[in-house]
């Protein structure tokens, strides 16, 4: 069973009268502990086929199924987006703290959750510091934090790290490959880096626009820890940008 | 702008003018160019509200008005804040909320004592209900206007962090409007301030700067008069600190900030 699946799924806007397709005939499965990057041009609809995924829009054509339970999305899916997103009048603790809202855990114990994914993410001594006391990588980690506290099946990124530093980029993708060893869970990554994907990803989808499709499918299957410099990176990443560019 | 040169100077910049007048008018009155009735000098006026047995029911009134401020304004205050929640939040509710309280909003504030007076009769209650009522637009409109501007990505944070309906006014849209309510509670302290003074004075009868300054005139007290105006003023300036003071105390996120 997939954690994730998507069967021919379509999306279009109205504008002004005529309908413009988005999404076309998107087919997806998602295996756990699997992570999957989308890589595509802006305008491929690779962010509005998240949003179909975390329940933000819920006007498309067919099925989106979140893994084996009949559950609804929320309770599977965690998402972080390319702004942190966090509540600037709550700590840090606070922030992560909201993922737990909805579950029936005691204060105790959302106290221990919270602390544990603040460790995890590197982050345990600023669980009182404000949302505008910490970097921008830092504040990225505690929307990480946040997203994994309620321990979803799949952790969905938008372009997660698109607006952070390339050293800081490469740090927090280290980090987030630790954090899936030790929290198996599936990742679907969006993002506009071809070197992130190939280093992150087990598969990549290529995505082309009008209408947002998938193009070509690439299993990167090498072992990690991967070498950024692996020259079998780099002829993934030729065949990805020759579909890209 | 006073406040800034008072920090940044030391030296109370904004006195001078109030001073000099102080000033002008002692002058005035010790060399005799006012006199009258009518005309008294600022020594005696200072006086007032300490020697003189009328005077020194100043500080009854005052109270008095402050103590119907907090109960009227608290009233109106909160009505405000949950009506303006809902036609912030629900579409449908500012739809059917809102023509209706814009347009009685432009019904001049004081145009509502005779229907007030005719509902609720000469007593406590219409001062409280017009205090309320002084109170409510202002707040109604912050508080709608705030929570309708709460960020979009906020929103759909809580959406996809599942956050249940109450957990979203605690700790998205109150949070998110109260910089809008700060403002409100501003212009509503004193809307309530002017409010209880204007319906004390209209009404006339029991304690009040407002039914004090009313029968101070009466009986040709200028200096009373005079008292009750700069104790209009002191109250007005002391309420409106007291609203900023609680407003930065429990908004600990954006003090930095800003």
């Amino acid at each position: 069973m997939n954690a994730l699946a998507l069967e021919h799924v379509s999306k279009s806007y109205i504008l002004e009268g005529a309908e413009r397709p988005v999404l076309k005939d998107i087919n997806l499965k998602v295996e756990h502990n699997e992570i999957v990057a989308i890589v595509g041009a802006s305008g491929c609809g690779k962010s509005t086929l998240l949003r179909l995924v975390v329940g933000l829009d819920a006007d498309y054509r067919g099925t989106i199924s979140w893994g084996s339970h009949n559950k609804t999305a929320l309770s599977k899916v965690g998402m972080v987006f390319q702004d942190h997103r966090l509540y600037p009048w709550l700590t840090v603790q606070g922030n992560v703290d909201l993922a737990l809202d909805d579950t029936s855990l005691s204060t105790t114990e959302r106290r221990d959750r919270t602390s544990h994914y603040l460790r995890l993410v590197g982050l345990a001594d600023y669980a009182k510091a404000y949302p505008r006391q910490l970097s921008g990588g830092m504040a990225q980690r505690a929307a990480i934090a946040r997203a994994l506290a309620h321990e979803p099946e799949i952790l969905l990124m938008d372009e997660p790290f698109g607006a952070l530093d390339s050293l800081l980029r490469m740090r927090l993708q280290d980090e987030l490959l630790s954090i899936w060893e030790k929290n198996k869970v599936s990742i679907v990554i969006v993002t506009h880096d071809v070197e992130e994907a190939l280093y992150l990803a087990d598969r990549i989808l290529v995505m082309e626009p009008n209408p947002g499709r998938i193009r070509d499918v690439v299993d990167v299957g090498l072992p990690r820890p991967r070498d950024r410099a692996d020259p079998a990176i780099a002829d993934l990443k030729r065949r990805c940008l020759a579909t890209l560019v | 702008m006073a406040d800034r040169s008072l920090r940044t100077t030391g030296f109370p910049r904004g006195a001078v003018l109030p001073l000099a007048a102080a000033l002008i008018w002692s002058a005035a009155s010790a060399a005799g160019f006012l006199s009258g009735p009518m005309a008294v000098s600022p020594f005696e006026v200072i006086l007032t509200p300490f020697v003189d047995p009328s005077g020194r029911e100043l500080w009854m009134a005052l109270f008095a008005s402050i103590a119907r401020v907090l109960a009227g304004g608290a009233l109106g205050g909160l009505i405000g804040l949950v009506l303006g929640y809902v036609a912030g939040m629900y579409r449908i509710a500012a739809l059917g909320l809102a023509p209706t309280v814009h347009t009685v909003r432009q019904v001049a504030l004081f145009a509502w004592i005779p229907l007030l007076t005719a509902w609720f009769g000469n007593g406590e209650s219409t001062k409280l209900v017009f205090t309320a009522l002084s109170t409510f637009f202002p707040l109604f409109l912050a508080t709608e206007q705030g929570v309708r501007q709460a960020p979009l990505p906020l929103i759909e944070a809580a959406q996809t962090l599942g956050l249940r309906p109450w957990t979203r006014v605690r700790k998205l849209y109150l949070p998110a409007a109260l910089p809008s309510i700060y403002v409100g509670l501003q212009i509503a302290v004193l809307s309530a301030w002017i409010g209880t003074i204007g319906a004390e004075y209209a009404i006339g009868n029991g304690r009040g700067l407002g039914s004090y300054l009313a029968s101070a005139r009466d009986q040709f007290r200028m200096d009373i008069v005079i008292v009750g105006v700069f104790a209009l003023a002191g109250g007005g300036v002391a309420l409106s600190a007291a609203v900023r003071f609680v407003t930065a105390k429990i908004s600990p996120w954006s003090q930095e900030a800003r």
